[in-house]
């Protein structure tokens, strides 16, 4: 039986094989593919239209919130902390900043698995087919 | 184990107290996160044009053929209206019927020339009382208070009891998705207003997203001032002045509905 080394090394390639998923979390942190890309527009603004961290766990909330206020109270100006006004809409502000959606919104939402239906009537103003 | 009625009465009586505890507790839990952060405001831009109760009156003296249709041009450019051959699906927001048809009742057996061969045009009446937003089971038909009888098309199931409901034929359904029969180039498209998709009902909004930023409606704009649009409930307003100094008429007064669309014929 003097298989040793070979079964040995045939262990070490399977283990990494195997646990390539792993390394690849651990180490690959540039962009894996679910992460959103900032356009450069959103890059000079620096900042949405609350925290970062709220936007990221709340932004649906927030865009059933503007859509109630627009269409059924008539309001359309939006104003937190910083004291900036938004016009509240979807096309025209988030996509105006975050200028593609396809590297923006659908990176994250096909990574969750969330199909928002929005898009069936909001217009992507980039998307041309 | 056996219970005494004595023990029972003792843990209904704590539990009660418990109970009563629920507001105090309420407070703890809801201090602390977003505590003192200040609450966003939501506000009307101040451009926006306001009223009481909008409404248009329309002066066929002078309206022309190609008048109508650019009415109807206009309109449907700006709200991504798509033009359907087939009369089953077709969506209209504002469009040119004949006077018999937008009259009925009021047609007499030898009507002048001019009327019997001219398109009037008709559209959503925005009624003070809208039988259609009586009938929404969702609200998605609901009225402004400004008057405008206006639609959420996020609410909006397509159940079609508004279409039903309105005895002006103002609604239209969506039987096949706009998108696949709007131009094909999307720079022909306004960008900045929603399509709609297959399976909602839609109307005339009286351009509440320009009222919104100040501007008139856009068929008033296109109609060399044949259409005229303001408050009824402003004596002051150039609706009323007309009003005072026309005779008009109204689609179907006696149905009730209170349309806000007047005629000068
Ligand atoms: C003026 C530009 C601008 C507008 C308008 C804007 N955003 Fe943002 N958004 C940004 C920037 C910049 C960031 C990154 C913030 C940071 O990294 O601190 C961001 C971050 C986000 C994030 C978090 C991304 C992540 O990596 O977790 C979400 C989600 C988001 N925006 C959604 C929206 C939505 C929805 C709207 C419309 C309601 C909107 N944004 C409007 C500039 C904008
Ligand atoms: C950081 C990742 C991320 C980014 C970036 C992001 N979203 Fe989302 N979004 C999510 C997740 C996750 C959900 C699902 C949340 C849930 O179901 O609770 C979601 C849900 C939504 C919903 C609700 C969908 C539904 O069917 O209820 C809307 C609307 C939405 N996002 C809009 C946007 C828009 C518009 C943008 C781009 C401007 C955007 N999101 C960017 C992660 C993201
Ligand atoms: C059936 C078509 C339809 C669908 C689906 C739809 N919307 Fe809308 N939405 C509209 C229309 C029409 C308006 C009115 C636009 C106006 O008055 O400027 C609107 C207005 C809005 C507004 C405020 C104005 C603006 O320009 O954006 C927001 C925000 C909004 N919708 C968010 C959403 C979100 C989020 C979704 C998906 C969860 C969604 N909508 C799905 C048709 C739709």
């Amino acid at each position: 039986m003097n298989d040793k080394l070979k079964v040995i090394a045939g262990l070490i390639v399977f283990f990494a094989i195997f646990s390539y998923p792993f390394w690849n979390n651990i180490f690959n942190k540039e962009n894996p593919e679910h992460k959103p890309v900032l356009s450069a527009e959103a890059e000079k603004a620096k900042e949405c239209v609350r925290s970062k961290d709220y936007m990221t766990k709340e932004h649906m909330q927030l865009l059933d919130i503007w859509r109630d206020k627009v269409v059924r109270s008539g309001e359309r100006v939006y104003k937190y902390g910083n004291g900036k006004e938004y016009n509240m809409s979807l096309s025209n502000t988030c996509l105006g900043c975050h200028t593609s959606k396809a590297e923006f919104c659908d990176r994250c939402h096909d990574y969750a698995s969330v199909k928002p239906y929005c898009w069936d009537c909001h217009i992507d103003p980039k998307e041309n087919k | 184990m056996k219970n005494s009625r004595r023990s029972f009465l003792k843990i209904a009586g704590i539990s009660a107290i418990g109970f009563s505890m629920t507001p105090v507790v309420n407070v703890f839990a809801s201090s602390g996160q977003e505590g003192n952060k200040p609450e966003p405001s939501y506000s009307v831009n101040k451009k926006a044009l306001k009223a009481k109760r909008w409404g248009l009156v329309i002066d066929t003296r002078k309206l022309s053929e190609e008048i109508v249709e650019e009415l109807g041009k206009t309109c449907s450019k700006i709200h991504n209206i798509p033009e359907i051959k087939n009369k089953d699906h077709e969506i209209k927001w504002i469009w040119g019927e004949e006077f018999k048809h937008a009259f009925p009742g009021k047609e007499n057996e030898f009507l002048d020339e001019r009327m019997k061969h001219l398109s009037m045009p008709v559209l959503c009446n925005h009624c003070k009382d809208a039988p259609c937003v009586r009938v929404c089971p969702t609200k998605a038909t609901f009225k402004r208070p400004d008057g405008i009888v206006l639609m959420d098309f996020h609410r909006c199931i397509g159940c079609r009891f508004c279409m039903a409901a309105c005895p002006y034929g103002s609604r239209s359904f969506n039987f096949i998705d706009p998108r696949t029969v709007l131009p094909k180039d999307r720079k022909e498209w306004n960008l900045e207003f929603p399509t709609r998709m297959k399976g909602v009902v839609e109307k005339c909004n009286f351009c509440a997203e320009r009222l919104a930023v100040g501007k008139t409606p856009a068929c008033v704009e296109a109609s060399h001032g044949a259409l005229a649009f303001g408050d009824l409930e402003d004596p002051k307003s150039e609706v009323r002045k007309l009003l005072k100094s026309n005779y008009t008429i109204r689609r179907k007064p006696s149905l009730g509905t209170g349309p806000s669309v007047y005629y000068i014929v």
